[in-house]
């Protein structure tokens, strides 16, 4: 699975044989771009282009463009075609029934003003996904047409590495692997960090469960990355790179081995990019199925070939990370970031957001929400236009129960917040984190003592078992949460449940442990009374747990 | 510590090993481990390969990559059974992943475990008696917005009930 870009093997072809689109005669009057992201290829949308090119072939119409494009976003109504020159979404096409869709193409005139986005697309503003349904991620040509690796080539002609370190310094740029360090920091402390030979990684590790950006990302719009790295290595001074990414997506790693090939092959990878002597080799490393991976320290174990286990820090590997090497980690949606960054300024990228978080954040919406999807929003908007604005509510216009965000080492919100900006601070103070973007919207069909006990059984899975903190009480809390689950919980219980929960916080070596009571901590700050139901009156309020009611076998 | 700095000078040394067998499969496998330089860092990669060609990982595959990388049997059988992608038991006929992810748990993939086990008798992680149905689970596809979803055969199916993975999984 390791793809070398430059490196001097001879040239193969680039990829699979793809069916031709229709050939254009001249300028495109109408185009049709087709999802070709995993969730509406899962729904048959490679059926859909096949037949859409064929129809438009048939109907003769020699200036319309059917075009492959990454992820439109409104995964929950896949397969989507767009129309850009009018505005239209097609949801749920079908390759039998694509009639409607080309009478639409053909019936687009040339300056016709595009009807109002939906609410969904309206209120989000595009920065690292901007190419998201607008490029072919397969295609090279077609990202630079959209203005990229314009960003690397003027960093290397134009600026000096510590420039390009100052833009993403003054970006104001916060990590958006969930952690939310200042990514400008980062690139300071490896750029000056001494070493002959330094190293990035982009972390594509994507373990949380309910998060889907980074793949998202990595399939839409591949190149993005792969150029936000390259700036990263010229900035901080390294000639490698890695992308680690897990095994689990084999759309985005496929996508990512050919953009690899051929960026090596038109030169903006490899030795000597755009002519300039910088060298810059990117590598791709599978993960193999371990959420603790994520963690950087565990991840440059892994890339070294064995098992996935975090060390202590310092040394940070900024300092010392791969081969001992200083290593600048960042995240897909960091790098996807960069590019922009460097391209507008930063300081336009730190007029978005907020005061101390800026810009836009990426958030995967799913559970019990109308529009499932990926949306991109400027931080501080609040939870309730994303849930409601933008996500279209709750399915059934059922209640809204709580948002649960930051996966196993996050918290759920209840819905009192739900008018509370969405930034780092903000969703700290209440007890969850921003994590790396997964939001899982729950209604009133959700037990809050079992989401708990879910996060808890997915730790004590996913703990490496180096430090008996994280190994053994994982372990044990997951059982004070199924005795509590089942209705055989004692209040002694559940003290010995929060006393647990607070050591296995503080004296967890990684993140993974030191996180992983976060869930029950939430749970318990704003939905005790769920606890005390299953415990005292041994009812689950919503219907999930099987609690037993011994207190009748008892007396009787 | 599975620091290794000094891993690609090692790689040199190792030389080309005999394969277990003159199976074809092997020459996958030993492409995979020629490309990257026999460096012992490659392991997971090789393993990857060597799982993709073979459906699982024995014994001797372990032996065999291990002699051949250099690096200790030990490591590779740690590094085997520390992530949940390898598996060191053969697989059944068809392969049916459910997602237990948070987006699907929500909305039902833990009665789509329950119902399977119910009707066919195999919890995740285990092959029908008769070798045609391996059940596995995996934490979220990616694919949040079909919940509850699954991988049959390599293709992702969503949106899924208890009911129709059932039928899917008769009609195999």
């Amino acid at each position: 699975m390791t793809e070398i870009a430059g490196g001097d093997r001879p040239a193969r072809p680039v990829r699979r044989r793809r069916p031709r689109a229709p050939v254009l005669e001249g300028p495109a009057r109408a185009s049709a771009h087709v999802c070709q992201a995993a969730s509406c290829l899962s729904a048959s949308s490679d059926q859909v282009f096949d037949a859409l090119a064929d129809q438009v072939t048939q109907a003769g119409l020699t200036d319309v463009a059917v075009k492959r494009v990454g992820c439109l976003g409104l995964c929950a109504a896949g397969p989507l075609v767009e129309v850009p020159e009018t505005g239209r979404l097609f949801e749920r096409a079908h390759p039998d029934d694509l009639s409607g869709l080309v009478d639409a193409l053909r019936a687009v005139t040339p300056g016709a003003t595009p009807i109002p986005p939906a609410p969904f697309f309206a209120r989000q503003v595009r920065v690292a996904t901007e190419n998201s349904g607008r490029v072919d991620p397969e295609d090279l040509d077609d990202y630079r047409a959209h203005g990229g690796y314009r960003a690397l080539e003027t960093a290397l002609h134009e600026l000096t590495p510590a420039e390009v370190v100052d833009q993403v310094v003054r970006s104001g740029l916060r990590g958006r692997g969930g952690a939310g360090d200042p990514t400008g920091r980062k690139w300071t402390t490896v750029a000056k960090a001494s070493g002959d030979q330094k190293y990035v990684i982009c972390n594509a590790d994507e373990g949380d469960p309910g998060a889907f950006m980074d793949r998202s990302v990595l399939e839409s719009d591949p190149h993005r990355v792969l150029e936000g790295m390259a700036i990263a290595g010229y900035a901080v001074g390294a000639s490698r790179g890695y992308v680690y990414c897990r095994a689990e997506y084999p759309l985005a790693t496929a996508r990512l081995k050919t953009a690899i090939r051929l960026a090596g092959r038109a030169g903006l990878l490899g030795g000597s990019i755009a002519d300039t002597g910088f060298e810059f080799q990117v590598e791709l490393r599978l993960g193999a199925g371990a959420f603790v991976c994520g963690e950087e320290t565990a991840l440059i174990a892994s890339v070294h070939g064995g098992r996935g286990t975090p060390r202590p820090r310092p040394p940070y590997p900024a300092v010392s990370g791969l081969w001992r090497s200083p290593t600048l980690i960042n995240n897909v949606e960091t790098f996807a970031t960069i590019a922009p960054i460097i391209r507008n300024g930063g300081d336009w990228y730190a007029g978005i957001g907020t005061e101390t978080s800026k810009g836009t954040k990426v958030f995967a919406l799913a559970g019990r929400v109308v529009n499932t999807g990926l949306v991109e929003v400027p931080m501080g908007i609040t939870l309730r236009e994303i849930v409601y604005d933008i996500g279209g509510g709750i399915v059934d216009g059922r209640p809204f129960k709580a948002v649960q965000t930051g996966g196993p080492s996050g918290g759920c919100i209840p819905s009192q917040y739900l008018d509370m900006p969405v930034d780092y601070e903000s969703l700290k103070e209440v007890g969850s984190i921003m994590g790396s973007g997964g939001m899982i919207v729950m209604d009133d069909s959700s037990c809050m003592v079992d989401v708990a006990r879910y996060f808890m059984d997915f730790c004590r899975e996913e703990s490496c078992g180096k430090c008996i903190p994280c190994r053994v009480g994982t372990t044990q809390l997951h059982t004070l949460l199924t005795r509590i689950c089942d209705g055989d919980a004692t209040l002694a219980d559940l003290a010995q449940l929060e006393g647990l929960s607070d050591m296995v916080k503080h004296t967890s070596l990684c993140g993974l442990g030191q996180s992983a009571p976060n869930p029950v901590f939430s749970t318990l700050r704003y939905f005790r009374d769920e606890y005390l139901a299953h415990i005292q009156d041994r009812r689950c309020p919503a219907g999930v747990c099987p609690v037993v009611d011994r207190s009748e076998a008892v007396t009787t | 510590m599975t620091t290794e700095p000094e891993g690609r000078a090692v790689a040199v040394a190792t030389a080309k090993l005999q394969a277990p067998s003159d199976d074809k499969r092997w020459r996958i496998v030993d492409t995979r481990m020629r490309r990257a330089g026999r460096r012992p860092d490659a392991l997971i990669e090789v393993l990857h390969s060597a799982q993709e060609a073979f459906g699982y990982l024995d014994t001797d595959t372990l032996a065999y990559v291990a002699a051949s990388l250099g690096v200790p049997l030990s490591r590779v059988y740690g590094v085997a059974t520390f992530y949940s992608y390898f598996t060191l038991k053969p697989q059944g006929e068809h392969a049916c992943v459910v997602c237990t992810g948070t987006a699907c748990y929500i909305n039902g993939a833990g009665g789509i475990v329950a119902a399977i086990r119910r009707e066919l008798g195999v919890r995740p992680g285990e092959t029908t008696p008769d070798g045609k149905l391996s059940l596995l689970s995996a934490r979220c596809l990616g694919s949040c917005s079909l919940a509850p979803a699954m991988i049959l055969d390599g293709e992702v199916q969503g949106k899924l009930t208890a009911d129709a993975v059932l039928a899917r999984l008769e009609a195999l």
